[in-house]
Order: structure tokens, then sequence, then C-alpha cells
């Protein structure tokens, strides 16, 4: 049984590796035309944030989907202390019904 | 006051960033209460606040993969995500999400689609809207007769069993899903999650709406379970969804940010509630939830024959959707406070 286990695991596994191109294919196509960030009124982070969209959208697809958990983790902690200075019990329920 | 503006680099576009943390928090609590992306109540939020429609989607689906982060990992801890259930009904989401998409161009070169695609999501949007009820109603039924007969009520039985009968498959392999206390073949979840998959494809939606009363009627999974694993893919495919439509130059991420601190309360706050709110207590907002969108797509719906109404049902609909996010947020929180208040007064007590 364990043997059968490993296996669909691995089946399941590179499957999801390799089929991650297919994930929300049927989503509203983003249409072909290229948008440009207008970066002359912008200054600072605005401006290098901005330039880099332009330059690279790689690099900023690289930054953004870093970006997006690691600041979902920390508002999650900051969250999560908040609570707990409350009272709250974040670590269990006690209800075990459907 | 101009410093409630804030200028989006990318779209170059000034938004009311207060409104957009208001929209992650409603968003935040209900996708972390019902266990679901919620893009269907995003989309008309950022419209309203003069977002860009072609960010909209990449911006909502960013924001979303942190969202659901935050939620997994607070409903992991409360034992809520079946780790082993979500990965494998993923691989079915994926092949089932493709074979939808693949079929829908195929009928839009046939023309006409948009119309029964509308139409499709209202039938099954009744049909979810109705097991729900139907649930509530049979256990219900159960409970009274329990009483009847002088028996003490079951706090685990439920309504509808259809998955009972499902699990009498015994196709090997059979696998043992610890968190959702379920025992079935492999092939249950696999099938499940690739008629999810299938469905949310052909709908061009996320699939939240869908897969959580699938996991609850066809697999078995407790309200809780099916809430938190369902996050958990809901924030797998959202980051891929994010990476996807970024790199097509269509995310804006300080609009995401923004609204993210809003989602990461939110979403708590519809975390933490389900420690207070009974599985069925879920169930029945969560079929509220499906009848006020199904109201909103048939409005989207009614000016294809009645032209004039254009206008009206846009706005109605749009109206509809905020104020049922406002509603039900409202509702999780006060439930929330609630029972953090006896939680609290209770340890208090002890002490």
């Amino acid at each position: 049984m364990k043997k059968h286990w490993k296996s669909i695991m691995a089946w399941m596994g590179m499957l999801t590796l390799l089929l991650p191109e297919l994930v929300l294919a049927a989503a509203e196509k983003a249409s072909l035309m290229v948008i440009v960030a207008d970066t002359r009124k912008l200054t600072g982070w605005e401006a290098w944030w901005a330039n880099l969209y332009n330059e690279s959208h790689l690099y900023f697809t690289i930054v953004t989907v870093i970006s997006i958990p690691v600041i979902g983790l920390l508002f999650g902690i900051l969250a999560d202390l908040v609570m707990r200075n409350i009272g709250i019990d974040l670590s269990s329920r006690e209800l075990a019904e459907h | 006051m101009d410093w409630l503006y804030i200028l989006m680099p990318i779209s170059g576009v000034t938004i009311f960033w207060p409104g957009l943390i208001i929209l992650g928090i409603g968003v935040g609590i209900i996708g972390g209460f019902f266990g679901m992306g919620g893009a269907w109540m995003v989309t008309p939020g950022l419209n309203i606040l003069g977002f860009p429609m072609a960010f909209a989607i990449g911006t909502d689906i960013a924001h979303m993969a942190g969202k659901s982060l935050i939620s997994t990992m607070r409903h992991g801890k409360f034992g809520n995500v079946d780790y082993r259930l979500g990965l494998i009904m993923l691989v079915g989401t994926i092949i089932g999400f493709e074979v939808g998409a693949q079929m829908i161009m195929w009928l839009e070169r046939l023309g006409k689609v948009e119309l029964y695609v509308r139409w499709m999501y209202i039938i099954l949007l009744t049909l979810i809207a109705w097991m729900v009820f139907a649930d509530v109603a049979k256990k219900k039924k159960k409970e009274r007769e329990s009483m009847a007969r002088g028996e003490e009520i079951d706090k685990l039985a439920t309504g509808i069993e259809w998955h009972k009968t499902l699990h009498k498959l015994k196709i090997p392999p059979m696998v043992h899903f610890k968190e959702a206390q379920v025992y079935c073949t492999v092939w249950l979840p696999i099938f499940v999650s690739f008629l999810t998959g299938w469905l949310a494809g052909i709908l061009g939606i996320g699939g939240g709406l869908i897969r959580m009363p699938a996991l609850i009627y066809f697999v078995g999974c407790p309200t809780h379970v099916a809430v938190g694993t369902d996050l958990f893919e809901v924030m797998i495919s959202g980051l891929y969804g994010a990476a996807t439509y970024t790199y097509k130059g269509r995310t804006e991420l300080v609009a995401a940010i923004i609204m993210l601190v809003g989602a990461a309360m939110g979403a708590q706050v519809g975390t933490v509630a389900t420690k207070y709110i009974k599985g069925y207590g879920i169930r029945i907002a969560f079929g509220l939830a499906v009848i006020g969108c199904g109201i909103s797509v048939v409005m989207k719906l009614l000016p294809r024959y009645i032209p004039s109404w254009k206008v009206a049902m846009d706005a109605s609909s749009t109206v509809l959707i905020l104020g049922l996010v406002a509603a039900l947020s409202l509702y999780i929180l006060v439930r929330m406070l609630q029972g953090a208040k006896q939680e609290i007064t209770a340890k208090k007590g002890q002490a």
C-alpha cells in the first residue's frame, strides 16, 4: 500500500510540476496590447518600479511573485501577534463537528 | 485630502487607497471564512474605485495569493487543512481546468458561447444553493425525529450524505485523509477535482465557489476542513495566476499590497470566526452568498433581453455584490468578536 501511495504521490508531483502552464488558462486572456508605464512624473522607488516594468516583465514578475508571499507572511505574523495579545487561542479549535 | 489618493506607478491612475484597504478587509473576511478567492466580489469593487480593467484581474489574483497564504497558515494551525487531499485535488483541478478552457475556446468558435456559459453559471449556482439548503433542512428533520424519539441529538450528524455512498467505491488504491477523516479511493478526490476544475475552466472562474461544497458533499470533508483545504488550493493556483498575469504586464503590485494590508486583517478575522461558528452556520452563510452571486449574474444577463435596462442592471448588480460583501463581513466580524469575548471571559474565569 505504501509503495502504491509513493508512486501516486510521485506521479501527482510530476503532473503538478509539468502542468502549471495550464492553470487558470480559461481566465480572461489579457489582450496582446503592450502597456508601457509612464515614468515621466515618477521619482524614487516609483520610478525604479515603473522602469523595471518597462525594461523586463520577467524581473518584474520575479520580484512580484517573491514579494506577495513574503508580504502575506509578514502581515499574517503581525496579525497573529495582535490577536495573541488580545487573548485569542490561535492554536486550536474545540469544535469537531461537521 | 490629496493624501488619501495614491498614484499607481504602472497604470498611471490615482486611486483612493482607503477604498482598497476596505475592499481587502471585506474579501479577506469572506475568503478566510468560506475558503474561496472571491474574484467575483473584487472586480466590481475595483471598477468602482476607478481601476483600469486591464489590471483588475491580475491585481486581484496577486492579492488573492497573499491573502490565501495567510488564511491557509491560520487554518493549518487549527487542523483545518488536509495537505495530502489538497495536493491530490490540485492535479485533478489543473487537468480539469485545461480541458474546460479548451472546450470553451472550441465552443467560442461556434459562437454565442458567452450567453450559454452565463446560463450554465446560473443553473450551477442554483444547484449549489439548493444543495446547501436541502442539506440544512434534512439535518433539521433528523434532529426533530431524534427529539421525537427521545434520543440525544448527534452533533456529528449531517443532512445530505452522498459522500457515504461514494465512499463505498473500493477501487484501489484506497487512501486515508487524516485531517478530513475520510477513507476512500484516491480516484474520488481526483474525479471530483477534475469535475470542479472543468466547470471552473468553462465558466472562467477560480473555482472556490464550486470546490468548497464539492469537498463537503462528495468527498465528505467536515465544513472547516473543506474551507481550509480549498484555501490551500486557492493559494497555489493564485500564486501561479499572479505570475502569469504579471508576466503579461497586467498586475499593479502597489494596489495588491495595499489590498493585502486589509486582507491580512480580514483573513485573520474570517479564519478565526470559523472557530466560533458551527459547520452548519458556515454552510448557511455560504448558501446566502451563492444566492447573492446568482442574482448578480441574472442582473448582468437581463440586459441581453431588455437592452434599455443595461445601465440600471449594471449599477444594481455592483450595489448588490458590494452590499453582500459588507453584510456578510459584518456578520462574520460580529460573530468573531462575540466568540472571542466569550473565550477571553472564560479564560479569565478559570484563572
